[in-house]
């Protein structure tokens, strides 16, 4: 057998090696978690190393332990859904109600400082969290916007802005220029322009783009953390799980079940638009 | 000027002296400045101005309950900086920050890249795995820390369940809560920083699917007719990934090196979800925010949080600084 062939069996069969062991990686911590939030507390501390759960033991009270409100001697996940719901999509709606246009402009208007300006958006990544926590931290209570929601958006549109230009400016460029100035001969304005023909156009990229800042919103734990942690009514899933943890003894089986409630939404929407995300954030990467 | 307006094509202008500023360029700055001032102005106002006090915080006396009654100028002082440099724990939670970023990084990457070349031909059920695979990185971060704690813990873990009894290890390892685990092999006495590692395979896991993303998407695009050529020259398999597709990925490899290594260095929730900055994990991220949280001493955690962003402009620029002298060597 020649080196060629050894290496072309070798690699064969290692290939489905990694793939297995990768699918198991990823996919286990997730089954994992479902399993733990079907199981009965007591069950949990008999049998640890179980992998499944026997039929007859299944319960759903974790579910309901975690989304009852505390009033009905439960976790209150629910009222936290609601609230993380209204953070996302409010962060969501506004920036791409700041990033469509900015896009827009940076791709096809000549202007002064255009340049400086889109550096000045990516350089926005480059500075730690950290380093605006503390500011923000004193501003927000400065401005009674401390344990408020709307601040907390607004944190998330300033996070998120950056690379939704970034994800949109990229889709614009594949789009023909030819498109938009028959519209401007036909004697539509930039704004007319923008909305009847960038944004028809731009749906898919739009989804895609909605749909990651979505996930950077709902999943972000820091800010939530500086700015609500004293504010227990407004705490969004991601905070209210992180204290129950810390604060009073709250079964493993009943975080399970709240951390299935907190991944289910974006897992739902990540496998719905999961070809226009991957396509939004690589587009670019695949020249060199 | 990439794209001529409607306007210049009805009435194209004059070449005269007064060219760079006819009526319709002015228009489109107008416009373009209009359009991108949304974005402009949350941006100033969030990152921007936050980063400027911030560097004005660090040299002043401050605490929490002084800054209502407090000027944006008060007294000056390097005090904060003495007090970060010389206080207990600052350069070892620098190295664990270093040891962690370099850790996460390469270890995302790598695994990132074994995953593209796994996943590099097409196979039935491809598109599943792949987007399978992105899962750890689109999951929340408190829903996948807390299956780790409970999956790691050393009374209901099913890992120490499983270790104890399957793999005949003494008793459960506590994963998390171990800043330096003895281990003897062949006769050779170490400690592991066991909680470091957690945390750095924690991180790895998470973010390789980044990593993967992104190189699948460039090896996809590797025209197939260079590597035919060379498979019918007779070069090998670890040949033609050697010499044809790692030159071709090199750029997307030093790109994600750079993001990923900006993005760990400043990471804070993973490391504070997982180990409170216990055992050995107090990265600089977390001390500020026990910095902030703990003592209210918001000028010694402007300057812990800049010292932190200082470093790793440092870093990045001498990683440009040999880059640059690199391709110039290479084109010379």
């Amino acid at each position: 057998m020649s080196r060629a062939q050894f290496e072309e069996r070798l690699f064969g069969t290692l290939r489905w090696v990694v793939i297995a062991a990768l699918l198991v990686a990823t996919l286990f911590p997730f089954y994992y978690m479902v399993m733990l939030s079907f199981r009965p507390t007591g069950q949990l501390l008999l049998h640890p190393g179980s992998l499944w759960v026997p039929l007859h033991e299944i319960t759903v009270s974790t579910y309901k332990t975690i989304l009852e409100p505390t009033s009905k001697g439960g976790q209150g996940l629910l009222g936290m859904l609601r609230n993380s719901a209204l953070v996302s999509l409010g962060t969501v709606v506004l920036t791409l109600a700041a990033a469509v246009p900015g896009a827009w402009a940076i791709s096809r208007l000549t202007f002064v400082g255009s340049r400086q300006i889109s550096a000045l958006f990516l350089a926005v990544y480059l500075f730690p969290a950290t380093l605006l926590a503390v500011p923000l931290f004193v501003m927000f209570a400065k401005i009674g916007l401390q344990g408020s929601l709307v601040g907390l958006a607004v944190v998330y549109i300033a996070q998120t802005v950056p690379v939704a230009i970034y994800m949109l400016k990229n889709y614009f460029s594949t789009v023909p220029v030819s498109i938009e100035e028959a519209a401007s001969l036909d004697g539509c304005s930039r704004l007319q322009i923008l909305w009847r023909v960038v944004l028809p156009l731009a749906a898919p990229s739009l989804m895609a783009t909605g749909l990651y800042v979505f996930m950077i919103a709902w999943n972000e734990f820091l800010f939530a953390l500086l700015f609500l942690a004293a504010t227990p009514s407004k705490w969004t899933v991601s905070l209210g799980l992180s204290q129950m943890d810390n604060a009073i003894e709250v079964p493993t089986t009943v975080l399970m079940a709240g951390s299935v409630v907190l991944t289910i939404p974006v897992i739902v929407l990540f496998y719905a638009a999961e070809r226009f995300l991957t396509e939004g954030l690589t587009t670019g990467a695949d020249k060199s | 000027m990439s794209t001529p307006t409607a306007g210049t094509r009805r009435r194209p202008s004059p070449p005269d002296t007064r060219h760079r500023h006819s009526p319709s360029e002015r228009a489109q700055n107008r416009a373009g400045l209009a359009f991108v001032s949304p974005t402009l102005i949350v941006v100033l106002v969030i990152v921007v101005l936050p980063i400027a006090w911030t560097v004005l915080l660090a040299f002043q006396h401050a605490r929490l309950i002084d800054l209502q009654g407090m000027g944006l100028f008060g007294n000056w002082t390097t005090h904060n900086f003495q007090e970060v440099f010389t206080a207990p724990g600052f350069w070892s939670s620098l190295t664990t920050t270093l040891v962690y970023t370099v850790g996460g990084t390469a270890g995302s990457i790598v695994l990132g890249l074994i995953a593209a070349l796994a996943l590099r031909r097409p196979f039935r059920g491809r598109g599943m795995v792949r987007s399978t695979m992105l899962l750890p990185y689109v999951a929340p971060v408190v829903a996948v820390t807390f299956v780790w704690e409970t999956a790691l813990s050393p009374q209901t873990g099913i890992i120490n369940n499983w270790g104890t009894h399957a793999l005949g290890w003494h008793k459960p390892i506590a994963f998390l809560s171990t800043s330096s685990y003895p281990v003897d092999l062949l006769g050779w006495h170490t400690h592991l920083p066991l909680a470091l590692m957690t945390v750095v395979a924690f991180e790895i896991w998470r973010y390789f699917p980044f990593a993967f993303l992104f190189m699948l998407a460039r090896l996809q695009a590797v025209p197939a007719g260079i590597e035919e050529a060379a498979e019918v020259d007779g070069a090998t398999l670890t040949q033609r990934f050697r010499h044809i597709l790692l030159p071709q990925l090199m750029p997307v490899i030093a790109l994600l090196s750079v993001l990923r290594f900006i993005m760990t260095f400043n990471k804070f929730d993973d490391i504070y979800l997982l180990t409170g900055g216990n055992s050995g994990t107090e990265v600089v991220s977390v001390r500020v925010y026990n910095f902030l949280t703990a003592s209210y001493d918001v000028g010694a955690a402007a300057a812990q949080a800049l010292v932190l962003a200082v470093i790793l402009m440092v870093l990045l620029g001498i990683y440009f600084g040999f880059f640059a002298k690199r391709v110039q060597e290479e084109q010379a």
